[in-house]
């Protein structure tokens, strides 16, 4: 038994129940959104050096044996989204304290930031396909309810556009599930990727392959099904735009991952090219999107856009290396990204906007934001030596040994193109004098988003922002022991023979072993040469 | 039966689509209520449609007599009935508010938000 494998997902409900049968009591609410936080994050931190010691952590609810119940699995993967899920969790703990108007803290912020939290652990753990929708329709429900809190025109207008967008995607992603039960009779995504070796391959397994990158897509924001994003993400509460841009269309990316090396590796020979010109189509109209925008969480959506196609480059390159390079990306994206809206936040409540052209001489008034966003405006870009430099360059490199020139070279420019959107918001924000007809009066004063007076507590803003810009050059300095655990999983990833048997023991990995995907990989490569005359 | 089945979840796919498609966000949402409609029947016909006994092991034996119908695709199916439910309340709580604040049913006239 090994109660870290289940415990970032029931602590989270429990902390929304507790917090729940607190309704009215706005301080125990507060109370429990960083206290419930702080516990997720230390149990985070203990799945994730468990893994690191053991490799593969399993537990079966129920104990019933591992096909027929619900198996929850802790790969090194799982426990990374875990930790940086336990992370982003208390920052935004702390940090909705301070931003949350009393309007939305009546109508349960808080319960429902608990519930948002618990989807997307369960998503990164569950070992099981249909336990994964069912987690994504946790967290999309809440994330729904998050949404639309407030009740603003902008918020309906976006939610309607989320909601169809990802109920769809539920959909496609639901009729998938079912169709992958009838070909090959199993839930399990362990025991799917053994029956699916043993299979013979009729159309059938193509075609969910395809209908698996379609859901997984629009939830990841991927080309050309990204449209849902921009339209919503700058609408909601800051901290909600925050927690929103940090977690949720990584678990679509995360699931992407698991489906296609787990279930799927032996339809990466023809997708490979679909994906990879997706991924890179993806980076190329995000960052171009934000290029023309002038609204600073706009511009942020976009570059999410932009930086899922890295992550999906990684993918669909389809090596261990290149794999560590995705989720090095992810990894340094839900960070950085979280604390670039983060700071959006805290420029609004000091200058009353998120128009870029309204707004300026930060860097005069506040130096220390001015250099927390520098960090990690230029970590987005990939500036050594910050965190996105090391997440691009093993992408590069990568790229480079899978001779994929074209698409490698495309990446570059998308970071120079991020770079301009970066420096656009640091000259129009933080370096030109604030325009004339905006003087706000000397002494600003603050309101939450329902318009009321709040305390002046922006330490609780500045402190997740110092902590995360920290981090993002931390994981900089040392990239090493971080990259070393990123090529433990580009390889846990690559020979799923690991994962199964973790699941389903030792005899049914043996088997597994028989068909490990390089070199099923290799035999196509080599089928596809001799096609070519 | 399954040719029947077959045909009635095309035709629900379809006219969701063709509903979703529409600009009445009414309409929409009629659509999003059929396209899960039609996908819980899907998990229920993709299992086999067999005259099964309920899969219950009568007492003192090691496994059930006779044919047994498959008992996880009616959990799923189940299981998808009330995530569906909830997401559509839900659903037609938006498009009232929605309706409150734009005074319109029209997808067209919501489109402050866009780029």
């Amino acid at each position: 038994m090994r109660p870290e494998v289940a415990l970032p997902v029931l602590l989270p409900l429990l902390s929304g129940a507790i917090s729940l049968m607190f309704w009215r009591s706005r301080p125990m609410q507060r109370f429990i959104a960083v206290a419930g936080n702080v516990v997720l994050f230390v149990v985070s931190l203990w799945l994730f050096v468990a893994v690191l010691e053991d490799g593969y952590i399993t537990i079966q609810m129920g104990s019933w044996p591992a096909p027929f119940g619900i198996t929850l699995v802790a790969d090194m993967l799982s426990a990374v989204m875990i930790l940086l899920t336990g992370i982003i969790g208390l920052a935004m703990g702390i940090y909705s304290l301070a931003t949350t108007g009393r309007g939305h803290e009546k109508f349960g912020y808080y319960p429902l930031m608990h519930l948002l939290l618990a989807g997307v652990a369960g998503a990164f753990l569950t070992g099981d396909i249909f336990n994964l929708y069912v987690w994504f329709e946790v967290m999309l429900v809440a994330s729904f309810a998050l949404l639309t809190l407030g009740g603003e025109r902008a918020q309906m207008e976006g939610a309607i556009k989320y909601v169809t967008l990802n109920l769809l995607a539920s959909v496609i992603f639901l009729t998938a599930v079912g169709l992958l039960y009838g070909t090959v009779g199993s839930l399990n995504m362990a025991d799917i990727a053994l029956r699916m070796d043993e299979a013979e391959h009729s159309g059938m397994v193509e075609v969910l392959a395809v209908m698996f990158m379609v859901a997984f897509g629009i939830k990841a924001a991927a080309f050309p099904l990204f449209f849902w994003l921009p339209a919503s993400y700058h609408t909601p509460p800051v901290a909600v735009s925050a927690l929103f841009a940090g977690l949720l269309t990584k678990v679509g990316v995360y699931s992407l991952f698991r489906v296609f090396t787990l279930i799927f590796d032996q339809t990466m020979g023809y997708l490979q090219d679909i994906m990879l010109w997706g991924a890179v189509l993806t980076m190329v109209t995000g960052v171009l999107g934000a290029a023309a925008q002038y609204e600073f969480r706009r511009i942020l959506s976009f570059h999410i856009v932009s930086q899922i196609g890295y992550m999906i480059l990684g993918l669909a390159l389809y090596t261990p290396l290149a794999i560590a390079g995705g989720v090095f990306a992810i990894m340094h994206n839900i960070i950085v990204k979280t604390n670039l809206f983060l700071i959006s936040g805290i420029t609004h409540r000091l200058q009353g906007t998120y128009q870029l052209k309204k707004m300026g001489g930060l860097y005069r008034e506040r130096p220390w934001l001015a250099v927390a966003f520098f960090i990690s405006a230029f970590s987005l870009a990939g500036i050594p030596p910050l965190s996105g430099f090391f997440a691009k360059f093993v992408l590069v490199r990568a790229g480079f040994e899978a001779k994929a020139y074209v698409a490698t070279g495309i990446a570059l420019a998308v970071g120079l193109m991020t770079l301009y959107s970066m420096v656009k918001i640091w000259n129009e924000v933080f370096w030109k004098a604030l325009p004339e007809e905006n003087q706000v009066p000397e002494t600003p004063t603050p309101t939450g988003d329902d318009g009321r007076l709040l305390k002046p507590s922006l330490w609780m803003m500045y402190l997740p922002v110092v902590v995360l810009a920290m981090m993002s050059l931390l994981i900089g300095v040392f990239a090493e022991p971080i990259m070393l655990v990123m090529n433990q999983i580009g390889d846990q990833l690559m020979t799923p023979s690991g994962y199964i048997e973790a699941v389903l023991g030792a005899s049914a990995s043996a088997e597994a072993a028989l068909l490990d995907p390089i070199e099923i990989q290799a035999e196509r490569v080599d089928d596809r040469l001799e096609e070519t005359p | 039966m399954e040719p029947l089945m077959a045909l009635a979840i095309g035709l629900l796919y379809a006219t969701a689509i063709f509903m979703m498609l529409r600009r009445s966000i009414v309409k929409l949402v009629i659509g999003l209520m059929l396209l899960s409609n039609a996908a819980n029947l899907l998990i229920f016909t993709t299992a086999g449609m067999t005259r099964g006994a309920p899969p219950l092991i009568p007492e003192g034996m090691m496994q059930p007599l006779g044919d047994v119908a498959d008992p996880l695709p009616q959990a799923v199916v189940l299981t998808a009935i009330v995530i569906a439910f909830g997401v559509l309340a839900f659903a037609v709580v938006l498009i009232r508010r929605a309706y409150e604040i734009v005074k319109a049913d029209d997808l067209d006239k919501m489109k402050d938000t866009d780029t």
